[in-house]
C-alpha cells in the first residue's frame, strides 16, 4: 500500500534534525535535572523518526525494529536516571545540576 | 491530504518542543513533550508504520511520561521551583547554545541535502507483520539482549531509589 510521495525521506529527515537541535538547545540552557532528562528523551525521539523515515523509505522493517529497541532503550535510561534524580534530590533538596560537584574535591 | 497533515504534525511537533525547552514550570513541560510524542506519532501513521506508532502512544507518551510526572509530584517542587528557573532562563543564557546548535543544523541540513537525488521514491508501508517476523527471527539475539537491559534496569532503579541509602548519608554510622 504505497502512499503518496510527499512526506518523503528529505522532509522526514530535517524534521528530525530541527527536533534534534531543540532538544540539543535544551540540554545546553537547562540546569534543571527533570528538563535535562526531558531534552535527553526529546533527541531520542528524534533519531528513532530518522530511523523510521529511513525504513520507510528503503522499504525495510529494519527501521521500526531499531525503533522499538531505542524506546526499550530510552524507557531503561529513563528508570535509572529518575532514581539518581530521586537520590540526588533526597541528598542535596534541589534539581539544580550544577550542585553535583562532589569529584572536584 | 497526507502532505497537508504532515506539515500540521510536523509543525505541532516543532512549537510543542520548542515550548518544552524554554517552559517554566515542569508539568506545563511535560504536557508539551507529550503532545510533541503524539504529534510524532502521527507523522508514523502518514509514514506507513503503524506499529511505530502504536509503541510511540502506548510507551513514550503512556509510559515514561507517566513515570516523569511521577518523579515530578515525588519532588513537589511548587511555586519556587518557577522562580528559580525564571532567574536561569534568562536570555544571555540562550544565545550561546542557540548559535552552536544552529551551526549544527545547518551542517545536518547540508548533509542530508548533499544526497537528495533518490529522494522522490515512493514511502512503503511496513505492517506489525514484517516488523515481528524480522524481530524473532533475524534480531533475535538483540532481543534477547534488550531484556536483559530491562532486568538490568529495573534492579538498577529499585536498588538506587531506595530509601535506606539517605538514612546512611544523614548518620554515617547507623548502618
Amino acid at each position: 500500500m504505497p502512499t503518496e510521495t510527499l512526506p518523503d525521506l528529505l522532509t522526514g529527515l530535517t524534521l528530525s534534525a530541527i527536533l534534534f537541535c531543540l532538544g540539543l538547545i535544551g540540554l545546553l540552557v537547562r540546569r534543571n535535572v527533570i528538563y535535562l532528562l526531558m531534552c535527553v528523551e526529546i533527541c531520542t525521539n528524534a533519531a528513532a523518526l530518522a530511523f523510521v523515515v529511513a525504513g520507510a523509505h528503503w522499504d525495510s522493517s529494519d527501521g521500526q525494529v531499531m525503533f522499538i529497541f531505542i524506546i526499550t532503550l530510552a524507557a531503561a535510561e529513563v528508570a535509572i536516571a529518575l532514581a539518581l534524580v530521586l537520590q540526588f534530590f533526597r541528598r542535596r533538596h534541589t534539581v539544580d545540576i550544577d550542585q553535583l560537584n562532589g569529584l572536584r574535591g | 491530504m497526507t502532505a497537508v497533515i504532515f506539515y500540521i504534525s510536523a509543525a505541532t511537533a516543532t512549537v510543542a518542543t520548542a515550548m518544552v525547552i524554554s517552559s517554566r514550570n515542569a508539568v506545563h513541560a511535560l504536557l508539551h513533550l507529550i503532545v510533541s510524542l503524539l504529534a510524532i506519532a502521527v507523522i508514523f501513521t502518514l509514514y506507513g508504520a503503524p506499529f511505530a506508532a502504536a509503541l510511540e502512544v502506548i510507551v513514550y507518551a503512556g509510559a515514561i511520561m507517566v513515570l516523569m510526572i511521577f518523579v515530578i509530584m515525588m519532588l513537589n517542587q511548587g511555586d519556587a521551583a518557577v522562580d528559580q528557573e525564571k532567574a536561569w532562563l534568562a536570555p544571555k543564557n540562550w544565545y550561546g547554545p542557540a548559535l552552536l546548535t544552529a551551526i549544527l543544523l545547518v551542517q545536518l541540513l547540508l548533509l542530508i541535502f548533499s544526497g537528495a537525488e533518490e529522494s522522490a521514491q515512493r514511502i512503503h508501508y511496513i505492517g506489525p507483520t514484517e516488523v515481528g517476523i524480522a524481530l524473532f527471527s533475524h534480531y533475535i539475539l538483540a532481543v534477547e539482549l534488550a531484556s536483559m537491559l530491562l532486568l538490568a534496569g529495573l534492579v538498577g532503579a529499585f536498588h538506587l531509589a531506595r530509601h535506606k541509602r539517605i538514612e546512611t548519608s544523614e548518620a554515617p554510622d547507623a548502618d
